[in-house]
């Protein structure tokens, strides 16, 4: 029994799961829309597309999306997309998780993908926190944060996690807030065209949780720090690009051209088969 | 393209580990995702240079938490896919097992066991981990285990895994043993005509009308792949037929859980194999697996030349458990002796099993399994 | 001395000002306010009338000032609310021009 969505990007939502769990003024409904809208503009072909997520609210977007979808365990989707895609290199694999299933239990994966430059891309909704189990402090936490890990304030250095994408050797790096909707769908039109590992880190506001511990109640708030502090750049250092409470660089800080994975597997394997050929 | 030979259909001498990788190519596989670790780890040399001899992918994976989700992601694609790894690995990939059950992905985990616990003997023999292979995880589910005692059953068995977990939609689990996957020993190998292998059942209905978990009567549902237009949702959360997380429902929860434990408790019959020697009249029995049987046989042998009635019952499947076969013995039997590379894990299902017949348990750790005069003379000082 | 129209352009009078109708789906609003907020021509505020979710949803009050910017449409996290292009297209261009007067 599906219930009609009149919206026009209802053909890419599972309706009959609509509305999703997410709260008010949370952030990862606004990185869905951006996601269906780029889908959209490029007419993907949703019958090749896979989305892969890992345990989180963000996680859950996989059984909103229209798509072949799997939710994995915790911080394994990159590995799990690994598999995917080189079983079936045709498919599309997009990765949608969040900073602690990608970069806490999940960092190791996200390191050698991206080193690997395994032609599955990566949308990261950075909420500064565990949101699904209530708000507890994750690697892109700030120093001095409140949460129910934290209750003194955070005192860990969070990653920088355009920095960190960049130096595993990512194909294309950007960051953007759900502010910047336009240019974010943008970013994954790019990223849905572009050979190679892509990454983009989203930050979003979980207004429910961490906006509540601190001091940006509303997601109105929290999307109003983006507004102030959201500095535009075009491809600066990402080892710069440090987020504070002044300055959040967001942009595109890689877009370069790299042998992916499975096209230097396939021209090997190739190779070999031409040696056999020689020997038979 | 022409490519290599996928089945080396003759007759080889080759190590364990190599008779292993080769079955899993005669069996279809064409995606290995693994992490290199002693005692198995000649099964992914061979096949990174094998795979892409056939076309099939190879992957060194970062750890082995990272090789058993490849190998799922690789079967939800549609790959038959196996990892392989040894005890500190099939710990890490205990989640991932529950994942592949939950989802109910097809594939192969081999666990060739050392010495245990945690880094132990890596290049010793071991028998710790076949009580993990049943309850590893964290969770009720039913599972497959078998356990080659030599390096052709490394080849067949391999076979058998994939037929098993394609059939039933589970990571069917290789518990080898390092001496089983070290020693070399003669292969035949059919010819690829002649090697049974087991595809998993596709759906028949219209996209649409999918529910990707929804069993038929063999309680296994049909599985579609990635990119066939089913647009499906798996999920490692409880879930309903149609895939969705149901985390609230208890009706939900009880009839998926149940059904995973069923899938493979109610199809045991099919499942088990055991080796029966000489036991029609056999007064002392001997329980043993893996590398152990060998010895056992030897030991039963040697008895029966003394004029002694012995019997070895050879567990080649050992989850599910054989109870059938072990109660059917017991029943015979005067007593019954387990010799097991370790302190003491099956022969607690052959007890349960064997319910008033008395179990002898034959502990041994460290290099040498159990010599066949070790359980020998255990055989003599029961009968 | 002659009149000079600057920062006018030249066919200001062919231009054709696209113009927003929009589509409330008010069940599926959580009541963020971010389509209101962070819409350039303030066409939406907050109604008084409460959803199936127990929220205020937006309301169009000033639709002949949309511009079909799409900025609604695309910050609502709950697909709530879309913009489509009104059917009559051929708008009057509401510019403000600047006379500039040169010595």
């Amino acid at each position: 029994m599906v219930q009609e969505l009149a919206h026009p990007f209802a053909k890419y939502l599972r309706a009959e799961m609509m509305p999703h769990i997410w709260c008010s003024g949370c952030g990862n409904g606004i990185v869905l829309n951006c996601f269906v809208h780029a889908l959209d503009e490029l007419q993907t072909d949703l019958d090749k597309l896979v989305i892969v997520s890992g345990i989180g609210c963000i996680g859950r977007t996989a059984g909103y999306t229209y798509a072949d979808s799997f939710h994995t365990t915790h911080g394994r989707a990159l590995a799990f997309a690994t598999g995917v895609k080189l079983a079936n290199p045709e498919l599309e694999v997009v990765v949608i998780s969040g900073d602690g299933d990608l970069f806490a239990i999940g960092g190791n994966h996200f390191i050698h993908a991206a080193r690997r430059n395994i032609g599955v891309k990566v949308l990261c909704v950075n909420n500064l926190n565990y949101g699904m189990t209530g708000g507890q402090s994750g690697p892109t936490t700030p120093l001095d944060a409140i949460t129910p890990t934290s209750p003194y304030g955070n005192v860990e250095h969070p990653f920088n996690l355009v920095h960190l994408a960049a130096a595993s050797g990512a194909a294309y790096v950007a960051r953007w807030t759900t502010l910047h909707v336009r240019r974010l769908t943008l970013s994954i039109e790019k990223l849905l065209q572009k050979k190679g590992f892509c990454f983009v880190e989203v930050l979003s506001p979980c207004p429910e949780i961490f906006g509540r511990y601190n001091k940006m109640r509303t997601g109105l708030e929290m999307m109003g720090w983006f507004k102030r502090a959201s500095v535009v750049e075009k491809f600066s250092d990402p080892a710069k690009a440090e987020i504070s409470a002044d300055r959040i660089a967001v942009g595109e800080f890689v877009d370069i051209e790299k042998l992916s994975y499975e096209r230097l597997l396939h021209e090997k394997i190739s190779k070999i088969n031409e040696k056999m050929m020689e020997k038979v | 393209m022409p490519r290599a030979r996928t089945v080396l259909s003759g007759a080889h001498f080759m190590n364990g580990d190599v008779a292993c990788a080769e079955g899993a190519l005669a069996a279809g596989c064409r995606f290995f995702a693994g992490y290199p670790i002693t005692p198995a780890t000649e099964i992914a040399e061979h096949l990174s240079e094998r795979m892409p001899e056939i076309g099939g992918v190879y992957i060194q994976m970062e750890d082995e938490i990272a090789s058993l989700a490849a190998v799922i992601g690789a079967s939800y694609s549609g790959c038959k896919a196996m990892t392989a790894t040894s005890g500190p690995g099939f710990s890490l990939m205990q989640e991932n097992i529950g994942l592949a059950i939950m989802t109910e992905a097809p594939c192969v985990v081999v666990d060739v066991m050392r010495g245990g616990p945690s880094t132990g003997q890596p290049t010793m023999p071991g028998q710790q981990d076949v009580m993990q292979a049943k309850w590893g995880s964290h969770g009720d589910y039913g599972i497959v285990a078998l356990a080659p005692s030599s390096v052709q059953e490394m080849f067949d068995l391999t076979i058998e895994a994939f037929n098993v977990a394609e059939t039933y939609r589970i990571p069917t689990l290789l518990m080898a043993d390092e001496i089983v996957a070290h020693m070399w020993e003669k292969v035949v190998i059919p010819p690829a005509d002649k090697i049974r292998t087991v595809n998993r059942k596709k759906p028949n209905v219209p996209r649409g009308m999918y529910q990707p978990f929804m069993p038929d009567d063999d309680l296994v549902p049909p599985m579609a792949c990635f990119g066939e237009g089913y647009r499906f949702h798996a999920t490692g959360l409880t879930h309903d037929e149609n895939g969705f997380p149901k985390t609230s429902s208890t009706e939900v929860q009880s009839s998926l859980v149940r059904r995973l434990c069923d899938k493979i408790n109610k199809n045991a019959d099919k499942i088990i194999r055991v080796e029966e020697v000489k036991l029609d009249d056999a007064d002392v029995v001997v329980v043993a697996y893996g590398i152990v049987a060998r010895a056992a046989l030897s030991a039963v042998r040697k008895a029966r030349e003394k004029g002694v009635k012995a019997g070895l019952l050879r567990l080649v499947t050992l989850w599910p458990f054989p109870e059938k076969q072990v109660a059917r013995v017991a029943e015979q039997a005067k007593k019954i002796v387990v010799p097991e590379m370790n302190c003491g894990q099956l022969v607690r299902e052959v007890e349960r099993a064997a319910k008033e017949t008395p179990v002898t348990f034959l502990s041994k750790l460290g290099e040498e399994p159990h010599t066949p005069m070790e359980i020998l003379e255990s055989i003599r000082r029961s009968s | 001395m002659p009149e000079r129209i600057k920062h006018a352009p030249l066919d200001k009078d062919n231009v054709k000002q696209v113009r927003g109708e929009i589509h409330l789906i008010k069940d599926q609003c959580k009541g963020c306010g971010y389509c209101i907020e962070f819409c350039p021509k303030k066409v939406l505020e907050e109604s008084e009338e409460i959803n199936a979710r127990g929220v205020h949803p937006p309301k169009v009050a000033r639709e002949e000032d949309c511009i079909m910017c799409g900025f609604c449409t695309a910050v609502c996290p709950d697909f709530a609310i879309y913009v489509v292009e009104k059917p009559e297209a051929k708008q009057e261009v509401k510019q403000e021009v600047k006379v500039v007067r040169h010595a």
